[in-house]
């Protein structure tokens, strides 16, 4: 019960601090799981990430898979309604009078405020995440290349996913 | 055909579905899969309203695809449409990552099964860097966006302070920092 009620305060804060979508807040999750509640690891939760990455479907599902390993199927119901839930409910009382403001000047100033700090707050995500998944130099190698990869060319991001858990699976970075 | 599009009423298995594509197709980034099937195969929305309505999901905070699915279902069948739309899109992929959870639980401590899931990871950490890098190469000409990236991200990847009150305390001084540029020019 303790858990669900973290569960719902943690994704429901997130769930409003989400501007530019999930990745916004994956290391103030990280810090939340892992430092604060100690529920997992900062390598199983890097995991569950990458897993969450690889599936199909919104990419705020590392939500619903927190949940789960913490509290089974209910947990996974509590954190994703909780990561939804908030900010659906603002959307959809703001979507009635955002058309009739969709040029006014005011819109455009807290656009231009909040874009740099989502691009900061995905930046720390990234270097957090880097911080876990590097343990060693090969590791170090793969991600530079995946993100170079991704960054240069049009390849689907599933298949560099693939390729970096096969070069793992057959003992290529260890 | 009508312009009014205000006016009209999609049926809640319609949504659904609609939706519930969305969710198997969307591997890797819902928005391209979203656009093809709202404005290109279904034409719920024109490209222009499109375009509009996901200006306001990326404006305001939370998953961009859910938000669009609330919004659409709402104005198309009201609160039972928002919810067809919403179970429609996370009904498939929930089922899924659940059941990936349950076989990595079930192998997590196999050798190969770990080395396997730490090069995945290694690759997706690859995976949030371009993601990074392509939100903030647009930034690099504006001096004080930069800086305002900058100040988010030592506070958040730094000193790893809560994100909770970091941003009460930053989204207003960016926000005043974009305005009193605004005034300056």
């Amino acid at each position: 019960m303790d858990n669900l009620l973290a569960l719902a305060i943690i994704y429901g804060q997130l769930s409003l601090l989400a501007f530019g979508g999930g990745n916004a807040v994956i290391g103030e999750m990280q810090r939340q799981v892992v430092d604060v509640h100690g529920w997992m690891s900062a390598r199983e939760f890097v995991a569950l990430y990458a897993l969450a990455q690889a599936a199909p479907g919104p990419n705020m599902l590392i939500a619903s898979l927190v949940g789960w390993r913490v509290a089974g199927f209910s947990g996974a119901m509590v954190a994703t309604a909780s990561m939804i839930a908030p900010a659906g409910v603002l959307l959809l009382s703001v979507s009635a009078v955002w058309f009739r403001f969709k040029d006014a000047p005011w819109r455009r100033i807290i656009q231009a405020g909040i874009t740099p700090l989502t691009a900061g707050l995905v930046m720390a995500a990234s270097a957090i995440l880097c911080q876990v998944t590097t343990v060693n130099l090969r590791y170090a190698i793969l991600t530079a290349a995946a993100a170079l990869v991704l960054w240069r060319t049009k390849l689907h991001p599933l298949i560099v996913l693939a390729a970096g858990a096969a070069l793992g699976a057959a003992g290529l970075l260890d | 055909m009508s312009t009014q599009t205000d006016t009209q009423h999609i049926p809640l298995k319609d949504l659904f579905a609609g939706f519930f594509m969305m969710g198997i197709c969307g591997f890797g980034g819902m928005l391209p899969w979203a656009r093809r099937t709202i404005v290109e195969q279904r034409k719920w929305l024109s490209p222009t309203e499109f375009n509009d309505l996901l200006a306001l999901c990326q404006f305001l905070p939370g998953p961009n695809v859910i938000g669009m699915s609330l919004a659409l279902g709402a104005r198309f069948n009201g609160a039972a449409g928002a919810m067809a739309a919403l179970t429609g899109l996370m009904a498939a992929p929930m089922a899924i990552i659940i059941a990936l959870g349950v076989i990595y639980a079930q192998f997590e401590n196999d050798p190969v099964v770990r080395h396997a899931f730490a090069g995945l990871a290694a690759a997706a950490s690859g995976l949030v860097v371009t993601t990074a890098l392509k939100i903030v190469a647009p930034l690099r000409v504006s001096v004080l966006e930069m800086a305002i990236a900058a100040v988010a991200f030592v506070v958040v990847a730094v000193f790893r302070l809560p994100l909770g009150p970091a941003m009460l305390v930053m989204t207003p001084l960016a926000i005043l920092a974009a305005w009193m540029r605004r005034r300056m020019r």
